[in-house]
């Protein structure tokens, strides 16, 4: 990867990249989906939504999609990170690096002073690159119960 | 949450020649470092080279190095070597309600701690030590 990697906010001509990435990483190709994530959070965001991409050579490696979330389960305005993926062809690169930094910094712009995400804990991969930035458990706790119909 | 003195001081000693890549690194100076016995550590160092995390060289001017791969090793990886995690067995059908209920939330807290440590890397590690030389 020789070309400067640069971060920035997504574009209309970006999806069918994002898309395609998604599909690699998924396995799923979901274009209707990353049209409505594009509407609610690639346009119109007024600094509280962001859907970032980072291109090198004008080729898109990987995004980000986050937004900021005022007093939700009692917390201070946090900025989420929802999404994030890289190119695998791209990956160990500073690419996912670049796209954390650069949301985190567009959070910072509003006073946002913490940043959280929610992972499966067998989600390994994506685990340890949060770990990999300084993130590290939070003070939530995340619970769950199976509802519905007894099995 | 506690771990073995064997697997503290496996990460502590990778830790060490981790941050030190290509050299060799005394046992002894490991051991005094962390208030350890040499004969004690050397037990442990010996799981490592057998595990391919650290190799060692015999001989005036030898010691040990780190081989691993300090971005894809965990904490985990390390731990596992010297004890258990998680692998307690179930309660059995016979057990009371009490031994079930009180399994699942060690099992529950069981998990969480090898989510923990499965995602920490030996290079995350090493970036928390500069961190915390800095504070």
């Amino acid at each position: 990867m020789s070309a400067a990697l640069r971060v920035r906010a997504v574009r209309r001509a970006d999806l069918p990249a994002v898309i395609a990435l998604d599909a690699t990483v998924t396995g799923l190709h979901k274009a209707d989906y990353w049209q409505r994530i594009y509407r609610r959070y690639g346009v119109g965001g007024q600094g509280l939504r962001h859907f970032l991409v980072a291109e090198a050579g004008q080729r898109v490696l990987g995004f980000v999609i986050g937004e900021v979330r005022d007093w939700e389960f009692g917390q201070p305005p946090c900025g989420w990170v929802f999404a994030i993926d890289v190119d695998p062809r791209a990956r160990q690169h500073g690419v996912g690096s670049a796209l954390l930094a650069g949301l985190r910094e567009r959070f910072e712009r509003v006073g946002v002073r913490v940043m959280r995400t929610l992972l499966a804990r067998d989600n390994t991969l994506i685990l340890s690159f949060f770990r990999s930035q300084g993130m590290t458990a939070g003070r939530l706790i995340p619970l769950e119960i199976a509802i519905g119909p007894a099995r | 949450m506690r771990l073995q003195t064997n697997s503290r001081l496996a990460i502590y000693a990778v830790l060490e020649f981790a941050s030190r890549p290509g050299e060799l690194v005394a046992a002894a100076e490991v051991a005094a470092k962390h208030g350890e016995s040499p004969h004690h550590l050397a037990k442990v160092l010996s799981e490592l080279v057998r595990a391919g995390i650290v190799e060692s060289v015999r001989g005036v001017g030898g010691g040990y190095r780190f081989v691993g791969q300090a971005r894809r090793l965990t904490l985990l990886d390390v731990i596992r070597l010297f004890e258990r995690l998680g692998d307690a067995a179930p309660a059995g059908a016979d057990s009371s309600p009490e031994e079930r209920a009180l399994g699942e939330v060690l099992s529950e807290i069981d998990e969480h701690a090898i989510a923990t440590f499965g995602s920490i890397t030996i290079a995350t590690m090493l970036a928390a030590v500069a961190r915390q030389r800095r504070a």
